[in-house]
């Protein structure tokens, strides 16, 4: 089945991190990223760029307001994200402790809904 | 019928655990599996009045089955695995004479009702509710919950195994150690939330009890490593106290306990379980909490209790659990061992940590040394700092009686 890996990071602490960490982090990134190809279970996965980029938009009394940066005032933010196919939340819980990125925070691990056809 | 109905209840009691597991290894789905037990049984209510059958659980199993086989077909709504369908019809043609025994698949739901995805109070709950013998409103009153809390919890649980896709397995030998741990303690603290009863009236609820146990015996006949042995041992070894510990709906101290009511043929169960973990020799604190149990139960008297040993016991269990309440058991047993004034010294210590000052039995095991130390002022101080902490009602009447007893003597 298909879990999405919700990467939470807080971008206080990754720019606090030392360049030579940066790029051993990037470097773990590519590795993971081609480990989950070769096991062919990668369905998908992007970075996301930093929170300060992000425009909220929302429905106010039928009409759209948007507004500047994230919906919640939080300290992790959503960092990036992996879909994998995985056979259960065992083996899932293993993947999302091999990104890279739960050094800096938590992976949210999240089973992708199935529609069937009723 | 009054007798078929009991008889039914007793089957199901000793035996749905053990059908469950098999029928949710066949089903992959608790919801179907668990209402499909509820349909065999309304069956046998009926068919069994002119007999119950050779093999029971096997007759309920069988039948659980084919009702699981007729519901499938039935529910054109979702579509079903064909393989799943196809094994149920080709099981169909064993009937339960002809079944030697349903596959013991209790140690897969023990580990799945028990997975860390799962909060702890959903754990409990589960394992009580399908391993264990305890219907949903029995679950609700053992946990002074609504039934209808308790229904929602378990049904939530269900489906977050089912949509998240926790495994229906024995996980694999890396991750072993530490899923075991969750387990023993899921049955550790189904057993001290009958026995300590941290809240409510009653100071010892026994279904709790007996449930744990039971579960610690599946554990420990299933995967005997040292510390499932040793959890069982120590949880049969407290519970041979029972009859002794409570006395008119009061709490009786083990000093002033009647030995004679301790339960002999669990106390020897007990420590026949220590003495085949410790050969293990993989010390673990269950099998250390066990061995100070079995020196208490192998007194013949209070005065003669091997404190010095137990003090010991303690420090090595510290080294396990470093936690507060194992180091007011340490001061309690050198106090013991080596006097009161040696365990107020080791007292006043450990009263530097805040926990310990919000921790009532803290002040409760001051109050007692200093009471038999004669310092009733400042006993009299101590036991009025545990009442106002104590939240059990059992208990709380017990200070109250040592507050008057200390009061008498400081005014006599």
């Amino acid at each position: 089945m298909q879990y999405m890996f919700l990467i939470y990071t807080d971008p206080q602490v990754a720019a606090a991190a030392p360049e030579a960490e940066m790029n051993a982090t990037m470097a773990a990134y590519f590795a993971f990223d081609s480990e989950v190809r070769q096991k062919g279970i990668h369905v998908s996965g992007e970075g996301l760029h930093p929170p300060s980029a992000a425009t909220t938009v929302r429905q106010e009394g039928g009409k759209l307001v948007t507004t500047d940066g994230p919906f919640a005032e939080t300290k992790e933010f959503l960092g990036g994200y992996y879909i994998l196919d995985c056979k259960d939340l065992d083996e899932a819980v293993e993947w999302a402790g091999k990104i890279p990125g739960v050094k800096y925070g938590s992976i949210e691990v999240r089973p992708v809904m199935v529609y069937t056809q009723e | 019928m009054q007798g078929l109905a009991q008889a039914i209840e007793r089957i199901f009691y000793d035996e749905s655990g053990r059908i469950l597991a098999a029928l949710i290894a066949d089903l992959r789905d608790f919801e179907l599996a668990q209402d499909v037990l509820q349909d065999a049984f309304a069956v046998a209510l009926v068919r069994w009045a002119e007999g119950i059958p050779r093999n029971p659980a096997g007759w309920l199993y069988v039948t659980a089955r084919r009702k699981a086989l007729d519901r499938l077909r039935r529910d054109s709504k979702h579509s079903h695995d064909p393989d799943l369908l196809d094994a149920l019809a080709s099981a169909d043609t064993v009937s339960a004479d002809e079944l030697d025994s349903i596959p013991d698949e209790r140690l897969k739901l023990m580990f799945t009702c028990c997975h860390p995805a799962l909060a702890r109070e959903v754990q409990i709950a589960l394992t009580l509710n399908t391993i264990g013998g305890l219907s949903v409103p029995e679950a609700a009153r053992a946990f002074l919950t609504e039934p209808a809390t308790m229904a929602q919890r378990l049904v939530r649980a269900k489906r977050k195994i089912r949509d998240a896709g926790i495994p229906y397995d024995v996980p694999p030998l890396k991750a072993l150690p530490e899923r075991l741990e969750t387990l023993q303690a899921v049955i550790y603290l189904i057993f001290n939330e009958g026995y300590g009863a941290t809240h409510g009236e009653a100071l010892i609820r026994e279904e709790l009890c007996i449930e744990a146990i039971r579960l610690g015996r599946i554990l420990a006949d299933l995967m005997p490593g040292a510390e499932s042995l040793g959890l069982l041992a120590l949880l049969l070894l407290h519970h041979s106290r029972r009859r002794a510990r409570v006395r008119e709906g009061r709490l009786v101290l083990l000093e002033a306990q009647d030995r004679a009511l301790w339960d002999k043929a669990e106390i020897a169960d007990g420590i026949a379980l220590l003495d085949r973990a410790l050969e293990l020799r993989q010390s673990g604190p269950y099998q250390i909490q066990a061995a100070i149990a079995s020196l208490h139960a192998q007194a013949p008297d209070s005065a003669s209790t091997d404190w010095a040993q137990i003090s010991a016991l303690y420090g090595a269990l510290y080294r396990h659990l470093p936690s507060p309440v194992v180091a007011l058991n340490r001061a309690v047993a050198i106090a013991e061992a080596f006097g009161c004034e040696t365990g107020l010294t080791r007292l006043e210590a450990l009263g530097e940590d805040a926990f310990m000052q919000r921790y009532y039995l803290y002040h409760a095991a001051r109050a007692d040394l200093l009471r038999r130390s004669a310092r009733y002022t400042d006993a009299l101080a101590a036991y009025q700092r545990a009442l106002d902490l104590c939240q059990n009602a059992v208990e709380t009447s017990f200070l109250a009686g040592r507050i008057t007893e200390v009061k008498a003597i400081i005014q006599g």
